[in-house]
């Protein structure tokens, strides 16, 4: 199994993506300039801020040469999980519906919140329990979609920490094997980190990809 | 403000900030008049800020070596050996008088310089702290202004370059009120090999400006802003403020990392006050060489800069390195890689002089040595006020107040409440080391590769510093070592930032002398080497000095961070002990402040030999494992230590206090409040257990922890309107 982290100028949880996803497979970075995926099974879109998020959040990053390969590799089934700036990035290239807009704060905001698996039938949750505990730190993570959306996770009673519709959290894409949210699993997988509730979204993407290289 | 703009009746030399017998000694030393572009640079080099004329003297007294000292004082950061082939390198430093005049830029401003001083040693910075000091929130529009913006300014910059904000600390005071203070401090890690210096060297190697293109930010920043007094008018300074861009450093700091792994440069040196002319000096100077500059191959943002605003611009985000002719094509192509612009602006000469070019034409040519070691060193005139110098406050509290209302008043109070609604705009767990955040414990803990961890604390305490400066320095010392012993760690080295009023006033360099002696005797007394460090005088405004702000940052290693120690009580039925010698006064205290009492008064005496036994105690119970927590005795006595560890355990306490002990009084960093199962604390006074919903002081006061939660945690959120 092996971890493909996309890193742009600017992408701040890069090598904390790569060390998580690391735990469970091998991972190794891909280049923005890059068009090669070195053969990667899963896509990890880091947090940060790509390209300094000037514009827009993940606005200018959707055009990177890497993201052409990244969406040909979506579009083939491939499992791709965007965290944070990578939520941002996936809705800007247009593989997740509806966008993230400024917490209604207009502030960055730094916590621990509890979420709850709504859908436990995706690659990215199929080995996950119903409630995880795992940070969010982000200024523009208030999700927001007009049209009906497929919701993965969402912020427990009284924990939504931006605004977002509905409490949501993560949503994936029609086919389900590509999945944007807000808070950092990769932020929630040592012991010495207070909470190893991320390592399930990373163990359900390896068992997925096993069970995909099986049939 | 530049020079062309000044009147023409002031001499030049004087609207610069040179005194007419500073400009004496250049005409002297040059034997003609200097040119614009060289009073420019000469009058930057010798301002405070840069030749630190009214303090270095003093600075030489305070003990710089250890045992683990890799890199003292004089570098960009100063280093300490953790351990392992790592070395870990950090500064405080401050950026005031920008931010108060353009508090968001100026804070962020000030997160971006000291990372780029971090970075310029060969580390990588892993962690943010500041020490911020503003006027009272609760009857000031302009002091809430002031903190809503620089906290989003550190967050900004902090955030998005990916460096956690693990810690730090906030008081108000009136006399801050229009000198706000911003320290920020950073702490970076780099295998001891990597570590680098700034010194230039080889005649013939190219001077290389890496990053950010260079505008007119900051012109005059060094003289204008940071070495004169703030006043009306203010508004006129804009312009000096730099504006930040973290994207630009966060490539720009990579690019130097990569450029530093592969040993592709001979030295880096970051761009600060004085822009250029400091860095390429000091870097001559520090070489012993020469240096020659091309002002019209320096990337310019805006057309039509003389080159004495390209010499001193303080634009931001811009490196200067050495790089020997044959490894040019491979350091431009990392360069090339990370986006970073570079462009060859000069080189290394032997002639010993910093000569400047304007396309061909000579522009400056002053001796290195006259720009960076000829400025006069002044000695200072202190005397102690004989009147005081700040006055008390409207009470808060009534006299006759009973300890619960006080104990609430102490919490609900802006300098004790919860830092929560600041500290959750910061990210402190980008990187992936942090063990510790704030809330959780007294000090910050950094996991490093391999084994071990790291931990960091930030501490300052203007009030008790202006009681007595002596006392208060040397107990800022105590209480920021406190922090780290609380945690299991044990100081390795120390950094402090001296933000204080005027000093060519003899009560201010009193207090600063005062201060200076104290950190010594305290530095001396835990065998803490200062390492590196940063002085801010001139804060004052028209209604004087602020307090006396001695800032200490200290760096401790643990061996196990699993162990690291926590500050909340945990289990119900553990017992509660108190550690160390503890002798609190009022003088200069939170509940004092609350009463109205100006800050006056006389400190407890230390004993030095007694809290290193309890700061010696305190680390070994946390390393071994056998504690549930640990809190060092700090702002508002021993029962708000006790409040906040039921407050962070979420349960309450059953204590009796020893007799005749003031609940309120404080002794800084002399003392601890930890618990445990009873048989862990044998032979430790013990004063009570933890268990049940309330904290119960057995003869003083029985308040619910629901209660104690509310206080402190609307405190600044009430103060701030900053409820969502």
């Amino acid at each position: 199994m092996r971890f493909g982290v996309v890193r742009f100028p600017g992408s701040c949880d890069d090598v904390d993506a790569l060390l998580a996803a690391g735990r469970v497979g091998d991972a190794v970075f891909l280049w923005h300039r890059d068009r090669d995926l070195q053969g990667v099974d899963a896509v990890l879109i880091p947090g940060g801020f790509s390209y300094g998020d000037y514009l827009r959040a993940g606005a200018i990053a959707r055009f990177a040469p890497v993201m052409e390969e990244v969406t040909e590799f979506a579009r083939a089934g491939g499992p791709v999980l965007g965290i944070c700036n990578g939520f941002q990035v996936l809705c800007e290239a247009g593989l997740l519906p509806g966008a993230l807009l400024p917490n209604t704060s207009l502030r960055f905001v730094f916590r621990q919140v509890r979420l709850q698996v709504a859908d436990p039938d995706t690659p990215f949750t199929c080995a996950c329990p119903s409630v995880l505990s795992i940070p969010v730190k982000h200024t523009t993570g208030r999700y927001h979609c007009p049209d009906p959306v497929r919701v993965v996770l969402r912020y427990a009673p009284g924990e939504n920490p931006n605004g977002s519709q509905d409490d949501i959290a993560g949503v994936c894409n029609e086919a389900g094997n590509v999945l944007g949210l807000m808070p950092h699993p990769e932020h929630a997988v040592d012991p010495l980190s207070g909470s190893v509730d991320g390592l399930c979204m990373f163990e359900s993407i390896r068992a997925h990809v096993g069970r995909h290289a099986a049939v | 403000m530049s020079a062309a703009t000044q009147p023409s009746s002031e001499p030049r030399h004087r609207a610069l900030g040179l005194t007419d017998a500073e400009y004496d000694l250049i005409l002297a030393a040059l034997g003609r008049e200097p040119s614009g572009v060289e009073l420019a640079m000469l009058s930057l080099m010798w301002s405070e800020h840069c030749a630190y004329k009214h303090s270095k003297k003093l600075l030489r007294r305070l003990p710089t070596d250890g045992p683990h000292v890799l890199v003292g004082p004089g570098e960009n950061a100063g280093a300490v050996d953790v351990g392992g082939g790592l070395a870990v390198a950090f500064k405080v430093e401050s950026h005031n008088h920008p931010s108060a005049v353009e508090p968001f830029q100026g804070a962020a401003t000030g997160v971006g310089g000291i990372l780029r001083d971090v970075f310029a040693v060969g580390a990588r910075p892993i962690a943010v702290l500041d020490s911020l000091r503003f006027g009272e929130v609760a009857g000031s529009e302009r002091s809430r202004y002031l903190l809503e913006r620089a906290v989003a300014g550190i967050g900004h910059y902090g955030n998005s370059i990916g460096v956690p904000t693990v810690g730090g600390e906030i008081y108000f005071e009136p006399s801050y009120e229009q000198n706000c203070l911003i320290n920020a401090m950073c702490v970076g890690l780099a295998p001891c090999d990597r570590l680098i210096r700034s010194a230039a060297a080889g005649e013939g190697n190219v001077l290389l400006l890496l990053g950010a293109l260079t505008g007119r930010d900051g012109i005059g920043g060094a003289s204008v802003l940071a070495s004169a007094e703030l006043g009306d008018g203010d508004e006129a300074k804009r312009p000096s403020v730099q504006i930040g861009d973290p994207f630009a450093e966060k490539k720009l700091l990579e690019c130097c990392l990569e450029l530093l792994d592969r040993a592709l440069l001979v030295s880096l040196q970051d761009l600060g006050a004085a822009g250029l002319t400091s860095a390429a000096s000091e870097m001559a100077s520090k070489g012993g060489v020469g240096i020659d500059i091309d002002a019209s191959g320096v990337p310019l943002r805006e057309p039509g800069m003389e080159p004495f605003e390209i010499m001193v611009s303080e634009s931001q985000e811009r490196m200067l390195c050495v790089v020997e002719p044959e490894r040019m094509a491979d350091v431009l192509g990392v360069c090339e890689h990370w986006e970073t612009l570079a462009t060859p602006i000069g080189q290394i000469t032997d002639t010993g002089l910093f000569r400047v070019l304007n396309a061909g034409e000579l522009v400056a040519e002053l001796p290195v040595g006259l720009l960076v070691d000829e400025c006069p060193l002044y000695e200072l005139a202190p005397a102690p006020p004989t009147s005081p110098l700040y006055p008390g406050a409207e009470p808060q509290l009534p006299a006759g107040a009973v300890a619960s209302e006080t104990l609430l008043a102490l919490l609900r109070s802006a300098n004790i409440a919860s830092r929560r609604a600041v500290f959750e705009q910061y990210d402190p767990v980008v990187q992936s080391r942090t063990v510790r955040r704030p809330e959780q414990a007294d000090a910050a803990v950094l996991a490093l590769e391999g084994a071990g961890a790291i931990a960091v604390s930030i501490d300052g305490n203007g009030r008790r510093v202006a009681c007595d400066p002596r006392a208060g320095a040397a107990e800022v010392v105590y209480e920021c070592a406190a922090n780290l012993a609380c945690v299991g760690a044990e100081p390795l080295g120390m950094t402090n930032c001296l933000n204080f009023g005027n000093p060519e006033k003899p009560h201010v360099a009193w207090q600063l002398t005062e201060a200076v002696e104290g950190l010594r005797d305290a530095c001396e007394a835990l065998g803490v080497p200062v390492v590196g460090g940063n002085v801010s005088l001139y804060n004052e405004s028209p209604d004087g000095p602020i307090l006396p702000t001695p800032v200490v940052g200290m760096v401790g290693r643990l061996p196990e961070p699993s162990r690291a120690g926590r500050l909340g009580f945990v289990h119900a039925g553990d017992a509660i002990a108190l550690v160390g010698r503890f002798c609190p006064s009022r003088a200069g205290s939170e509940l004092a402040k609350l009463l109205g009492d100006a800050p006056a008064g006389r400190l407890p005496a230390k004993n030095a030999e007694a809290i290193g036994d309890a700061h010696d105690r305190v680390r070994s119970l946390v390393r071994s494992g056998a504690l549930s927590s640990a809190h060092d005795i700090a702002e508002g006595g021993i029962v708000v230590a006790l409040a906040e560890c039921c407050l962070a355990g979420g349960v309450g306490a059953r204590v009796h206090l020893p007799d005749g002990l003031d609940p309120f009084g404080e002794d800084l960093g002399t003392a601890f409040v930890v618990s445990g199962p009873p048989p862990a604390l044998t032979g430790c006074q013990v004063i009570g257990r933890v268990g049940g919903d309330t904290l119960e002081i057995e003869g003083l006061l029985s308040v619910e922890v629901r209660d104690l939660a509310d206080a402190h945690a609307r405190g600044l959120d009430q103060l701030l309107a900053w409820d969502e």
